[in-house]
C-alpha cells in the first residue's frame, strides 16, 4: 500500500477535466407496491407486508400499479423527457436473497421516458444536466447481516432478510454525462440532486428523504487530460446525503488525480463512499461485468400511455421550482447571493413552512442557515435531517418576540428541541430557560449586583454609563442569562439613578 | 348398479342434480377406484379423501336446500401438480418442492372449487413440466392404462392417465409445448389447450410464462367443453389474461355432436404430412379420420405453413429461456428445499447444492440452455431471433387462417413409447412435440381427440383453431368423435 | 453457431446456481451440444426486418388501481422457509455484495 500524500483538490483539478454522471433512485409513495396490493407504509413488524407475489412464490403473477405509472410519467415530463409512446418491463437476472424471484422487474432498452433535461444553478451560472432516461422498477427486501463487527456484510455469520420493502415502486433516474464544468464538478452534482429533489417533491410523488432512503444516489466520475477522450469512469455508492454528494465527487477526482499524476490507470469499478472517512474505497472486484440476461418481461403486457393523457399530465405540471424560487426570492426581497445560499443549504421549502408557521422571513432565514446550518454541517447531515421542524422554529421566534426568551437562551432551547426533548415551549419549561420575568427578583439580583460592586456603582453613579455593562453581566451571571439584558441595563440605571 | 366411475363428468353432474345418486357416493366410488388401480398406474402424488369428500358433502348440501347447482356440481376432478391448492402439497412433480403446501389456491383451483367440482387430488408431471412421458418426476413414472410398460405423455401424463384410467371424468393440466394434447393422444383421452390467455396463470408455477396454458383432460369432447367453461375467462390477478368472454365452446361441442361439419374447411400443412414425422401407424389412423371427416361434409385444404419446421428449434429456445429466469427462485430462502447448510458453507454454495439436489437432469439442462440463450453475445442469435421465428409462425397461422376454418395434424408422430427409450438422447424426446409446439408459440388453440389405434396403442387427431375461437375446435373434435367413438383401456383389474 | 465447450457449461452451471459434479458436466456438455446445434436452426431464417414477438395476446396497458389489498399473515409467509429467525428468512453469509 503506497503512502503518498494526496494532493489538495485544487492541486488535482488542476490537470483535468472531470466529467460526472448520476443514478438516482426514487421511492414513490403511492399506497401499494409496484406489482401488488400489499401496503407500503412504513413500520410494520418484519414479514407482514407481504403476499405470494412480492415473496416470489411460485405460481405467482405481477400486475403493474397504475398510480406508480402515472407517477413516473409526471417526473418524466417534469424532467423535459420524451414519454415513449410503448414500452415493456424486462427482467433483470440475478440472484440475492433481498430479491424473491432472484431477479427483478426493471426496464432496459425501453425505458417510460428518455432525453431531457434540468437546469441548476452553480455559482451564478446556469448548468443544463441531460437526463438520460426515467425508468420503472422494484425495490428489494432489506438484510440484516448478523454476526460480524459492524453489521455489515464482511465478517457476517448469517443474515436475517425482511421482504416488507420487497417490491415498492422505485424510479431510476440516469443522467447523461456532464463535461465541461471544470473545478465545479462537486457542486454541479450536489445542485443537481438538490434540484431534482426539489421537483419530485413537488410533484407529490414521494419524500426523497435521503435519510431515509426514499432517494438513493449514485455518482458516477471520470477525469481526462484537456483535449483527451473521456476517462474510465468509477462508480461510488453509499452516497446518502446532498453534503456526500459534493464530497464523493471531490475525494474520487483527487483520488483518481493521483493515481493518473503518478502514471497508473483507473479501474473501472465499483467504490464505497464512506461518510466516516470522506473517501472512497473499492467495492468487492468482479473479474467480468456482470450479464444480467435482460429480456423483455413475458408476464407483463406492453404500457402504451395514452398520448392525450400524457398532455393532461403534462398540462397539470405544478410550478417547477426554479419560477417558485424566483418568486420567493421576490417575496423575501433576497438579493441573488442570499436566495442561492438559501437553496445550497437546502433551506428553501423549510423556510417557506417555517414563514407558513408563523415567522418571518428574516427571522426563518436566520435560524436556517444559522444556527440549524452550522448543527447540519458539523453533524454532517442534511438540513431537513437536522431534528427541528419548521414548526418548532416558528414557535421558537414567537417565544423571542414575545420576550420569554432572549437570543442566547433560545439557542439553548433550540438545542433541547434537536436533541428530541419536544417542543420549544416544552423545552423552555422542562429546563426553565425561561427570561426572568419577575421584576421582584430581577431587582434583587440587580440590587446585589450594586452591593457586591460598590466601585462601579459608584461610577455609574457619577455618569459613566458605559460601566453598566459590568454590572448587566454580574447580573446575568446570577440569573443564569434568563434575563432580558436591556432590561436589566435600565433597571440598573434607574437603580442608581443614572437613567 | 352402475359404475359410476364409467361415466362422463355430463352424466355425473346430470345424475347428481337430479338426486339419483350423491356426490359423496360419487366421490367415494372414486376414491375407491384410486385404492384400486392407482398402485399399478401412479397417476396421483396426493390423495386429499377429507378434502373431497368435505366438497362433495357441501354439494349435497346445497342440493338438498334446492339451491342453483354448476354444470359440473359434485364431478371429481384431478388437479396437475403445477397448480397451486391451497394447504394440500403442490410439489410440481419435483423434489425442490417435496411437502410445500401453497398458502394461496391458483385462480383455475379456485373456481373450480367455486364451481361445486371435488378436487380428488394432485396428479404426477414431468419435473416443471419439462417433458413428453412423465419420465422426468422426481417421484416416479406414471404407467400409461393402456399399456402399463409404456408412458403416458407428458408433461401432464398423470392427469391424462387417471382419465384414461376411470379415476376421475375430468382432470386439468397445462400445456407449454404439448403437454396436455400429446398425453390426451397417447392415451386415447380429450386433451385441450385453450387460446393462451384464455384461463388464467395464477398460481400456475411456471415453466414458460409466455406459452404455458392450463386447460382440461377428459373421455370426452363435452366433458372438456363444459370443464372449458368453469375454468376459463379474465383473471385481473394475470396481466397476460384475455379481457373478452369465453367462446361458447359447450354449444360448440353440442353443435358438433350432431355430425354435420359441411361447409367446414379443414387445413392440411403440407409441412405437417411431408411424412418424415410421423410413425406410418399414427398416419393411417389421421387420414383414416380425415375421410370420416370429409363423409361428415368436411373439406379438406393443403396449407403451407413454411416455417412451421423452425418451431420445435424455436420453441427450445423460448422455453428454456423463460424457464431459467422463472426457476431461479428455487433457491432454499424462503420455500422448499434446502441442502448444506452446515454452518460453515456460504449462501452461494447452499443455493446450489440446493438446486443441484432439487432439480432432475432435464430441468438442469433446459435453465442451462436458457442461461445460455439469453447471456449476452448469444441473445441476438438465439433468442432474439427465435422470438422473430415466432412472429413468422404467426404469420404463418393468420395466412393459413384465411384460407381454412381450423388446421388439422396427427396430435404426436409417435403412439406411447416404451419407457427408457428416448431419455438418452434428449432431443429425440422433444421431437414429441414436433406437431403441437407451433400453436403454442402463435398462441392458439388446439386440442387432441382419440381417433383410432395404431398397434393397439391410441392416436391423437389434432384440431387448432385461431386465437379465440376454441368453440372451431371443439365442434370439429365433437364431429370426430360422433363418428369414431371413443376408446377405452384394457381393463386394469387382475 | 459453434458446439458448447465443457468451460462453457461450467460457467453456465456457475451463473445459474447448480453445483453440478464433474461426471454430470461431461454428459451435460455433450447433451447441450447435439440440443445447441438442433436448435440453432433458427438462424437459417432470414429475419433481419421482423419484429419479434415476446407476447401471443395483443394487450396493452393492464394495470391495477393503487390500493391495498389483504396480505398474507406473517405465519403463512414464514410457513414454508426453510430457516427462521427473529421473525425473517435466516439464510447464510452472503458472500456477494448488492448489485
Amino acid at each position: 500500500m503506497t503512502t503518498t500524500t494526496l494532493p489538495t483538490y485544487d492541486e488535482a483539478i488542476a490537470g483535468f477535466e472531470p466529467v460526472i454522471g448520476l443514478e438516482t433512485h426514487v421511492e414513490l409513495g403511492t399506497n401499494t407496491k409496484m406489482f401488488c396490493g400489499c401496503p407500503t407504509d412504513f413500520g410494520g413488524e418484519p414479514n407482514t407486508r407481504v403476499c405470494p407475489v412480492c415473496l416470489g412464490l411460485p405460481g405467482s403473477l405481477p400486475v403493474a400499479n397504475k398510480a406508480a405509472i402515472e407517477a413516473t410519467i409526471r417526473i418524466g415530463l417534469a424532467l423535459n423527457c420524451s414519454i415513449a409512446t410503448w414500452c415493456r418491463f424486462a427482467r433483470k437476472n440475478y440472484f440475492y436473497p433481498d430479491m424473491p424471484k432472484n431477479f427483478q422487474i426493471s426496464q432496459y432498452d425501453e425505458p417510460l421516458c428518455v432525453d431531457g433535461y434540468l437546469d441548476v444553478e452553480v455559482n451564478g451560472e446556469t448548468v443544463r444536466i441531460g437526463i438520460e432516461r426515467v425508468h420503472l422498477e422494484e425495490d428489494t427486501g432489506k438484510t440484516l447481516h448478523v454476526g460480524g463487527a459492524t453489521g455489515r456484510i464482511h465478517g457476517a455469520t448469517e443474515s436475517l432478510v425482511d421482504y416488507n420493502r420487497a417490491g415498492i415502486p422505485l424510479v431510476e433516474i440516469v443522467t447523461k454525462p456532464v463535461p465541461g464544468i471544470g473545478a465545479l464538478a462537486p457542486e454541479v452534482a450536489r445542485a443537481y440532486v438538490t434540484e431534482l429533489r426539489e421537483v419530485i417533491r413537488g410533484l407529490g410523488v414521494s419524500d426523497v428523504r435521503m435519510e431515509e432512503g426514499s432517494l438513493r444516489c449514485d455518482v458516477n466520475t471520470s477525469l481526462n487530460r484537456p483535449g483527451d477522450e473521456w476517462g474510465t469512469r468509477t462508480e461510488t455508492k453509499n452516497v446518502n446525503s446532498l453534503r456526500s454528494v459534493e464530497r464523493a465527487v471531490r475525494t474520487e477526482i483527487i483520488r483518481q488525480a493521483s493515481v493518473l499524476e503518478a502514471g497508473g490507470r483507473i479501474v473501472q469499478e465499483t467504490r464505497h463512499f464512506s461518510e466516516e472517512t470522506g473517501d472512497t474505497r473499492p467495492g468487492r472486484s468482479k473479474e467480468t461485468a456482470t450479464d444480467y440476461r435482460y429480456f423483455p418481461e413475458p408476464d407483463l403486457v406492453p404500457l402504451a400511455p395514452d398520448p392525450a393523457w400524457v398532455a393532461e399530465l403534462k398540462a397539470a405540471l405544478p410550478e417547477p421550482p426554479r419560477e417558485r424560487r424566483k418568486r420567493i426570492q421576490e417575496s423575501w426581497g433576497l438579493s441573488d447571493l442570499d436566495m442561492q445560499s438559501v437553496v445550497n443549504a437546502g433551506a428553501v421549502e423549510l423556510i417557506e413552512e417555517t414563514v407558513a408557521a408563523g415567522a418571518t422571513a428574516a427571522a426563518a432565514r436566520k435560524w436556517w442557515l444559522g444556527e440549524l446550518a452550522r448543527r447540519a454541517n458539523e453533524a454532517g447531515i442534511d438540513l431537513s435531517a437536522v431534528g427541528a421542524t419548521p414548526a418548532q422554529v416558528a414557535e421558537l421566534q414567537t417565544l423571542v418576540d414575545g420576550g420569554k426568551l432572549n437570543d442566547k437562551l433560545a439557542r439553548v432551547v433550540l438545542e433541547g428541541v434537536v436533541a428530541g426533548e419536544g417542543s420549544p415551549t416544552a423545552v423552555m419549561e422542562a429546563r426553565g430557560l425561561a427570561v426572568v420575568s419577575d421584576t421582584g427578583a430581577l431587582t434583587a439580583a440587580v440590587d446585589e449586583a450594586i452591593a457586591a460592586n460598590p466601585d462601579v456603582a459608584a461610577k455609574i453613579r457619577d455618569g459613566k454609563v458605559a460601566a453598566a455593562g459590568a454590572l448587566v453581566g454580574a447580573v446575568m451571571k446570577t440569573t443564569k442569562g434568563q434575563a432580558d439584558a436591556k432590561a436589566v441595563r435600565e433597571l440598573i440605571l434607574e437603580r442608581l439613578g443614572a437613567s | 348398479m352402475t359404475d359410476l366411475t364409467k361415466l362422463t363428468a355430463a352424466e355425473l353432474a346430470g345424475t347428481i342434480a337430479s338426486g339419483d345418486v350423491s356426490a359423496e357416493e360419487v366421490t367415494r366410488a372414486h376414491l375407491d377406484r384410486i385404492s384400486a388401480v392407482d398402485g399399478k398406474v401412479h397417476a396421483f402424488l396426493h390423495v386429499d379423501a377429507d378434502g373431497a369428500l368435505a366438497a362433495a358433502r357441501a354439494v349435497d348440501a346445497k342440493r338438498a336446500k334446492k339451491e342453483q347447482l354448476g354444470p359440473l356440481a359434485g364431478v371429481p376432478i384431478a388437479v396437475k401438480d403445477v397448480l397451486t391448492t391451497r394447504g394440500v402439497p403442490t410439489t410440481a412433480g419435483s423434489k425442490i418442492l417435496e411437502g410445500w403446501r401453497p398458502p394461496y389456491d391458483s385462480t383455475v383451483v379456485e373456481r373450480l372449487r367455486d364451481a361445486g367440482t371435488v378436487i380428488l387430488g394432485k396428479t404426477n408431471m414431468d419435473e416443471f413440466a419439462m417433458g413428453s412421458s412423465t419420465e422426468y418426476s422426481a417421484y416416479g413414472p406414471t404407467n400409461n392404462p393402456w399399456d402399463l410398460g409404456r408412458i403416458p405423455g407428458g408433461s401432464g401424463g398423470g392427469s391424462a392417465a387417471a382419465v384414461a384410467a376411470y379415476e376421475a371424468p375430468l382432470a386439468i393440466g397445462t400445456d407449454t409445448g404439448g403437454s396436455i394434447r400429446q398425453p390426451g393422444a397417447v392415451t386415447g383421452t380429450v386433451g385441450a389447450k385453450p387460446t393462451y390467455g384464455g384461463t388464467s396463470r395464477y398460481g400456475l408455477i411456471a415453466f414458460s410464462s409466455s406459452l404455458d396454458t392450463p386447460g382440461p383432460c377428459a373421455r370426452t369432447v363435452l366433458d372438456a367443453a363444459l370443464l372449458h367453461e368453469v375454468m376459463a375467462g379474465h383473471d385481473w390477478r394475470d396481466s397476460t389474461s384475455i379481457p373478452q368472454p369465453v367462446p361458447p365452446v359447450v354449444e360448440a361441442a353440442r353443435r358438433g355432436m350432431s355430425g354435420d361439419l359441411t361447409g367446414v374447411k379443414l387445413g392440411l400443412v403440407t409441412e405437417f404430412d411431408a411424412g418424415d414425422g410421423a410413425e406410418p401407424g399414427v398416419m393411417a389412423a389421421f387420414h383414416e379420420a380425415l375421410a370420416a371427416l370429409t363423409k361428415l361434409g368436411a373439406e379438406i385444404v393443403e396449407v403451407s405453413a413454411p416455417h412451421f419446421q423452425y418451431a420445435l428449434p424455436a420453441y427450445y429456445l423460448i422455453a428454456p429461456s423463460e424457464c431459467s429466469s422463472n426457476l431461479a427462485r428455487f433457491d432454499g430462502v424462503r420455500f422448499g428445499l434446502r441442502v448444506g447448510d452446515d454452518g460453515n458453507r456460504s449462501l452461494e454454495e447452499v443455493m446450489s447444492l440446493t438446486r443441484e439436489a432439487g432439480f432432475g437432469p432435464e430441468v438442469k439442462r433446459r435453465i442451462m440452455l436458457g442461461t445460455y440463450a439469453l447471456s449476452s453475445g448469444y441473445y441476438d442469435a438465439y433468442y432474439g431471433q427465435a422470438q422473430k421465428v415466432r412472429t413468422l409462425i404467426t404469420q404463418d397461422f393468420n395466412q393459413a387462417f384465411e384460407q381454412v376454418d381450423v388446421l388439422v395434424s396427427p396430435t404426436t408422430p409417435f403412439v406411447a413409447f416404451p419407457f427408457g427409450s428416448r431419455t438418452s438422447d434428449p432431443y429425440q424426446m422433444y421431437l414429441a412435440d414436433l406437431f403441437t409446439i407451433p400453436t403454442n408459440l402463435y398462441g392458439g388453440p388446439g386440442i387432441s381427440v382419440p381417433c383410432g389405434l395404431s398397434d393397439g396403442l391410441p392416436v391423437g387427431f389434432q384440431i387448432m383453431a385461431p386465437t379465440m375461437a376454441d368453440d372451431r375446435m371443439y365442434r370439429v373434435a365433437a364431429a370426430l368423435e360422433s363418428a369414431v367413438g371413443t376408446l377405452t383401456p384394457p381393463s386394469l383389474e387382475g | 453457431m459453434a458446439a458448447i465447450s465443457r468451460d462453457e457449461v461450467a460457467h453456465l452451471a456457475r451463473l445459474s446456481r447448480l453445483a453440478v459434479t464433474e461426471q454430470e458436466l461431461d454428459t451435460f456438455a455433450g447433451q447441450l451440444d447435439v440440443i445447441l446445434q438442433a436448435v440453432a436452426r433458427v438462424g437459417e431464417v432470414t429475419a433481419a426486418d421482423i419484429p419479434p414477438t415476446s407476447h401471443s395476446v395483443p394487450l396493452t396497458n393492464v394495470l391495477r388501481e393503487d390500493v391495498v389489498i389483504n396480505c398474507l399473515t406473517r405465519e403463512e409467509a414464514l410457513a414454508g422457509a426453510p430457516d427462521v429467525q427473529d421473525d425473517r428468512f435466516r439464510v447464510p453469509r452472503i458472500l456477494d455484495e448488492e448489485a
